[in-house]
């Protein structure tokens, strides 16, 4: 089984396997092989968008946790120039679950902050697997009210499984870290654009995610508790993570449809993981687009447009 | 009949049918030190074991009851009725679960809040009711924690909100999440205006509700050896494999660390918080 593929993608590995075969046999071969390799390529990407285009949630998440997919650093390297990483919190430590600093789109400063994933066990543990302690979020508070000063635009990248569950992240106060970013974020004088790359996990997710615009890619995940999580509490049973996605709603369009994101990015066919240059230039675009809107919005309207909507979440009846 | 029992003359002899007569609840069991309470007493005690000290969870209505003055009293957003607009169903519907709810606590959700006054001192206190679906945040939880925020900016009158939740209402999916946001930026608003805000953690405060509006008190209190955190102690065995220390996520062991300015008493709660109350909005000492 070819791991770049996921279960449900198999039959496309089974083909992508035949024409790397044919291609290494070809040179030698007297028959005309790139006919061949040109139908079973044309095969193959009718395949993966007859796939594509009917996932459900489930299979949506494993997308969003592919391992290939490209984290925070990856969109920052391609998407802008001249950024330079600030580090720490200033009180106790730099979270590398965190990335952060300033840097260049089209040519305009901006404030950039995500969460970051790492690649190969050193760099997973030393990223904590894009779980961030308290520090992580008072570093990127820090930034983010830097950015407000500087009148600098703020795009968070959100990548997370959720905040660390861990006893030292109990200790200097996870909780408040979180909640302090919601209450700062919700007033700061500069626009926010909020993306959603990959996984959006919970609270550890939001305390990045408060802004004026939520953009989300089409395969990343945005929910409450992971589908595990869920199936654990809700169904006492670890087996109905897949059930529990879909009753959660977790996927890019379900939740435009809610109206809970503004704007879905589209990805390369087969996902951002197969044309990561292709993908950050989707996102590029969009942020862009949505800066340009942001920008002609006067500074109170922008704070009172973001207080609005934040107040309109929710679903209920009044008597 | 044991030998014992023979030994007893028949006129004291209690056998079970007498025992049954006794009415029911008249006595209850400290789950802290297991001492044996008349109920009445415990009552008269706000429900903290006379014993021990343990602070039993309450209601929220109790709550309210106990911590405002009688009169007057004017609730909040109680027009509010939750609403399952994704359909949810996991071993149960939603829909279900919440009737169910409301049948077991008399609430419609899980959050109450009320208009009135503490030691003469008008202000609009909010308390979570544990037993409505474990005090989760859904969209009636967040909309009528804004709207005591609206009451109390309306007023230019301090706020004071006593959680006991387990989180956010998974239910109600990612509208749960944002009820995070939406009570945070409430706050921040009231806050720019230089209205108190007191949040009181009781047993136990946890996941979103802690992670929002619980933390962001200009003075977080708590009351003694209550369960506050974002993570559970499950999860966060599963996640670093060790056993938590004594006392971890307790109400002394955030003091400790600084996330807490006070452990109150609950007996003492509307003294100390009356007493910060008037300096903080500037009246002259009771």
């Amino acid at each position: 089984m070819n791991m770049n593929f996921l279960e449900f993608e198999q039959p496309i590995a089974e083909l992508e396997a035949k024409i790397e075969e044919l291609r290494y046999v070809g040179s030698d071969a007297e028959i005309n092989i790139t006919e061949e390799i040109s139908r079973l390529q044309t095969k193959s990407r009718e395949l993966t968008e007859s796939i594509f285009s009917k996932l459900d949630a489930w299979q949506v998440s494993q997308l969003a946790r592919h391992p290939q997919r490209p984290y925070t650093l990856d969109y920052i390297e391609r998407m802008f120039t001249d950024f330079e990483e600030l580090h720490g919190d200033r009180a106790f430590a730099d979270d590398a679950a965190i990335v952060g600093g300033v840097a260049r789109l089209d040519g305009r400063p901006v404030m950039v902050i995500g969460q970051q994933k790492g690649r190969g066990t050193t760099e997973k543990l030393k990223r904590n697997f894009a779980m961030p302690r308290p520090e992580g979020y008072r570093k990127a508070k820090r930034l983010m009210e830097m950015a407000e000063r500087f009148k600098m635009p703020i795009l968070t990248f959100i990548d997370t499984p959720g905040a660390y569950p861990g006893i030292d992240a109990e200790e200097r106060g996870q909780s408040e870290a979180i909640a302090r970013n919601l209450f700062v974020m919700a007033q700061l004088k500069t626009p926010i654009i909020c993306t959603v790359i990959g996984e959006g996990g919970s609270g550890g997710a939001l305390a990045i995610g408060v802004g004026d615009r939520l953009l989300m890619l089409e395969y990343g995940t945005y929910a409450v508790i992971s589908p595990e999580g869920c199936s654990t509490i809700l169904w006492k049973s670890a087996e109905k993570a897949s059930v529990a996605a879909e009753a959660m709603g977790i996927t890019s369009a379900r939740l435009k449809e809610l109206e809970l994101v503004d704007e879905i990015v589209k990805e390369p066919l087969g996902g951002a993981h197969r044309d990561p240059d292709g993908m950050a230039s989707n996102l590029k675009t969009a942020l862009l687009e949505n800066l340009d809107v942001l920008d002609s919005i006067p500074l109170d309207k922008l704070l009172e447009n973001r207080y609005q909507r934040l107040m309109q979440y929710g679903n209920f009846s009044e008597r | 009949m044991s030998w014992l029992e023979k030994l007893i003359p028949s006129r004291i002899r209690i056998d079970g049918r007498q025992k049954k007569t006794v009415p029911e609840g008249l006595w209850a069991k400290c789950p802290a030190c297991d001492a044996v309470l008349y109920r009445a007493d415990l009552e008269r005690n706000l429900d903290v074991c006379p014993k021990c000290d343990h602070h039993m969870r309450i209601g929220a209505r109790r709550r309210l009851e106990t911590f405002l003055d009688e009169e007057p009293r004017e609730e909040i957003g109680a027009d509010l009725e939750p609403v399952d607009a994704l359909k949810f169903k996991d071993l149960k519907k939603y829909k279900d679960r919440l009737t169910q709810a409301q049948k077991a606590t008399g609430e419609t959700d899980a959050l109450i809040g009320m208009k009135g006054e503490l030691k003469g001192m008008l202000l609009v206190a909010a308390a979570f009711e544990f037993k409505f679906m474990g005090g989760s945040m859904g969209s009636v939880v967040g909309e009528r924690f804004v709207r005591c925020v609206d009451t109390a900016i309306e007023h230019n009158i301090p706020f004071v909100c006593f959680t006991a939740s387990g989180g956010a209402r998974m239910q109600e999916a990612l509208f749960s999440l944002m009820q995070m946001a939406k009570t945070s930026a409430a706050l921040a608003k009231m806050s720019r205006r230089g209205i108190p805000y007191i949040s009181v953690m009781t047993d136990p405060t946890m996941g979103g509700v802690s992670a929002s509006l619980a933390m962001l008190g200009d003075l977080n209190v708590a009351e003694p050896k209550a369960l506050i955190g974002f993570a559970g102690p499950r999860v966060i065995e599963q996640t670093v494999r060790q056993t938590l220390p004594e006392g971890f996520q307790r109400s002394e062991f955030l003091l400790e660390h600084g996330a807490v300015d006070m452990i109150v008493d609950r007996r003492e709660m509307r003294d100390r918080l009356a007493r910060v109350l008037t300096m903080l909005t500037g009246k002259p000492a009771a």
